[in-house]
């Protein structure tokens, strides 16, 4: 254990010049076919989010031919019936379930992390095992107590109760990913901080916080992801008030005739604020995603 | 795991006295330390017990009466009789054998084609930026909005892509009559796979290229000087190191297929012999009003999962070692 916290692993974003260069040089040489076969198959994978994208902006007629009329002219009609179609209530449900969520989950998570790591309580595996098991019960396991504990309380269609059900769903994966980056705050300094004299808000401020910030930042995403593409919760226990984007989506098929293009136009909608927030912060998925174990 | 019980990774956290003397007077001041860091943890505990532990529990117990909806006025306890229904209606066997087709082969086909497109955007060549962008777009968008993509603007044998490319292609070579199929009605269960590998493949490739962008390039050069091939340096160097990452990404995945529900819901509704335990119960609890019923099967869901379960703890506790070990 002689090397605790003094390497310090750099985070994502800022490797070190030197070992980038390294990596660039083994990053060989060698054939462009790999290079070729790499665009192949991102282009395969992305095709249906493009095609998605493509049709929400085509008329329904240009929307259900066979073959696909890729150069057909470019409409707001689908984007126009979706909007008639009055999402906004929903998507302000979802927006606030979310926000609300994972604001929770992060005043929850936070503290729990600290004691888990920087001062850590006896035996925090097993704790934190009971955290991860909590997981491993499927949602629908539990839907009917929730179901029937709402209409007996009078939570049923309502979005607070729906909110405080997915800081649950979230916060076991919001501590692991917190203890993980919280792990990483040299405790040299925190004695050191301590040895000066600084109040435990200081401490925090300046030792703590700029390990943790690009954590917090890390988890807010996935909880806000999770919050707002979940459905089982969703479609169970709201209906018309408290509806969110997913279950109005599932409504929205039921629509006569052609719909091709205003579906797609509501999937890009819906789609838009995940793939925004994902595509900005890549490094961040990908350290949510695995729980914070890849950094 | 030894080193993370009594002082944790090995060091006195700042400002606590270290291993105080079991005397009376030191034993209640210790006490209120270790009250004091417990503290922060209470919360996160207690929210998290009543929210998901108390439901569980409240599903054991109606599992064991005959509760329905439909006749509200009986609710007795019938013992067993709801669990050995799970096992011998041929429906409810099907589902949850369905359940684990499913997650099989969603999670074994995006590991390895995640593994191999992860080992593809290690290379350096031009875009490589741009085509992780790309490959990371379909986790992105919406699972339900991705469902009804794929049924209505994909699947659909009228006008859908799938269909219209190959419409497309044929009409390339001067042929009238290409071939066009009924993806859903002729294999529903693969095309709900399809959908789903889609959406798991740029998540297993985002970890595993994650996992091989952390491997330290020395070891793989020397190598390379000494001659070994490209297979060897696969099987003897870059597997082993990207095993853990395998498994997490592995682990994480089955979590997420075991409880789908959007995807089924959406491309097939349970139909043509694709209905899994989350659908089914869906249904048992909401259309059929068979609480007890239902209540049995999420037991039993839960006990598959803790299966899983006792095999990720191994891998977790891996990483804790690891950890430890740094």
């Amino acid at each position: 254990m002689s090397t605790t916290a003094t390497e310090v692993r750099p985070s994502a974003g800022h490797v070190p010049t030197s070992r980038r260069e390294r990596r660039a040089r083994e990053l060989h040489r060698g054939n462009p076919l790999w290079g070729l076969l790499a665009w192949v198959v991102g282009l395969l994978f992305v095709a249906p989010v493009l095609w998605m994208v493509l049709t929400s902006f085509h008329s329904e007629t240009d929307a259900a031919t066979n073959p696909p009329s890729i150069a057909a002219d470019l409409t707001l009609d689908g984007y126009r019936s979706f909007f008639a179609a009055g999402p906004w209530p929903p998507l302000i449900n979802s927006m606030s379930a979310s926000i609300v969520s994972t604001i929770l989950v992060l005043l929850l998570a936070i503290p729990a992390a600290y004691a888990l790591s920087i001062r850590p309580v006896k035996r925090w595996t097993d704790v934190m095992f009971f955290f991860l098991s909590t997981k491993f019960m499927p949602i629908v396991a539990a839907v009917l107590p929730l179901y029937l504990f709402a209409r007996y309380a009078g939570l049923l269609d309502n979005i607070t109760y729906l909110a405080l059900l997915y800081t649950a769903m979230n916060l076991p994966i919001a501590v692991w990913m917190m203890r993980s980056f919280l792990a990483e705050v040299p405790v040299e300094m925190l004695e050191a901080a301590s040895i000066d004299g600084a109040g435990l808000i200081r401490t925090l401020r300046s030792v703590v916080a700029p390990v943790a910030v690009p954590g917090i930042a890390a988890t807010a995403l996935i909880c806000f992801i999770f919050s707002w593409n979940e459905l089982l919760l969703a479609r169970t226990l709201t209906a018309v008030v408290a509806q969110t984007s997913p279950v109005f989506l599932t409504g929205f098929v039921t629509s006569q005739g052609l719909f091709l293009a205003q579906l797609c136009a509501a999937a890009t909608v819906v789609s838009l604020p995940v793939l925004v927030a994902g595509f900005a912060a890549q490094d961040k998925l990908v350290q949510g995603l695995s729980l914070g174990a890849v950094k | 795991m030894s080193t993370g019980t009594h002082t944790p990774r090995g060091r006195p956290a700042a400002g606590t006295a270290v291993t105080p003397p079991p005397t009376s007077s030191t034993t209640g001041a210790r006490r209120v330390s270790n009250w004091a860091r417990r503290a922060p943890l209470v919360p996160a505990f207690v929210f998290l017990f009543i929210a998901t532990q108390l439901p569980f529990l409240t599903t054991i117990v109606i599992s064991f009466t005959n509760w329905n909806a439909l006749r509200p006025g009986e609710r007795d306890f019938v013992g067993v009789d709801n669990y050995v229904e799970v096992f011998t209606n041929a429906r409810l066997r099907e589902s949850v054998w369905n359940t684990v087709v499913l997650t099989v082969v969603v999670v074994g086909v995006s590991l390895v084609l995640g593994m191999l497109i992860a080992l593809l955007l290690d290379r350096k060549f031009f875009g490589r930026g741009a085509v992780r962008t790309m490959m990371i777009a379909p986790f992105l968008v919406v699972p339900i909005a991705a469902a009804l993509l794929w049924k209505h603007a994909l699947f659909n044998p009228s006008y859908g892509l799938l269909n219209g490319v190959l419409t497309w292609i044929w009409n390339l070579f001067g042929s009238q009559e290409p071939p066009q199929f009924e993806y859903l009605t002729v294999a529903p269960m693969i095309s709900i796979q399809v959908a789903l590998i889609w959406q798991w493949t740029p998540f297993m490739m985002l970890i595993l290229l994650a996992g091989l962008q952390s491997k330290p390039g020395d070891a793989e050069e020397a190598a390379r000087m000494d001659g070994a091939s490209g297979w060897q340096i696969f099987r003897y160097l870059t597997f082993p190191h990207l095993r853990q990452y395998l498994e997490l990404g592995g682990l994480l995945g089955a979590i997420y297929i075991v409880q789908n529900f959007d995807a089924v819901f959406t491309i097939t509704s349970g139909a043509l012999g694709t209905a899994n335990l989350p659908y089914t119960i869906y249904q048992t609890f909401f259309q059929a009003g068979q609480y007890g019923l239902a209540s049995a099967m999420g037991v039993v869901v839960v006990i598959g999962t803790i299966i899983i379960a006792t095999f990720a703890l191994r891998v977790v506790s891996t990483m804790f070692k690891e950890e430890g070990a740094r």
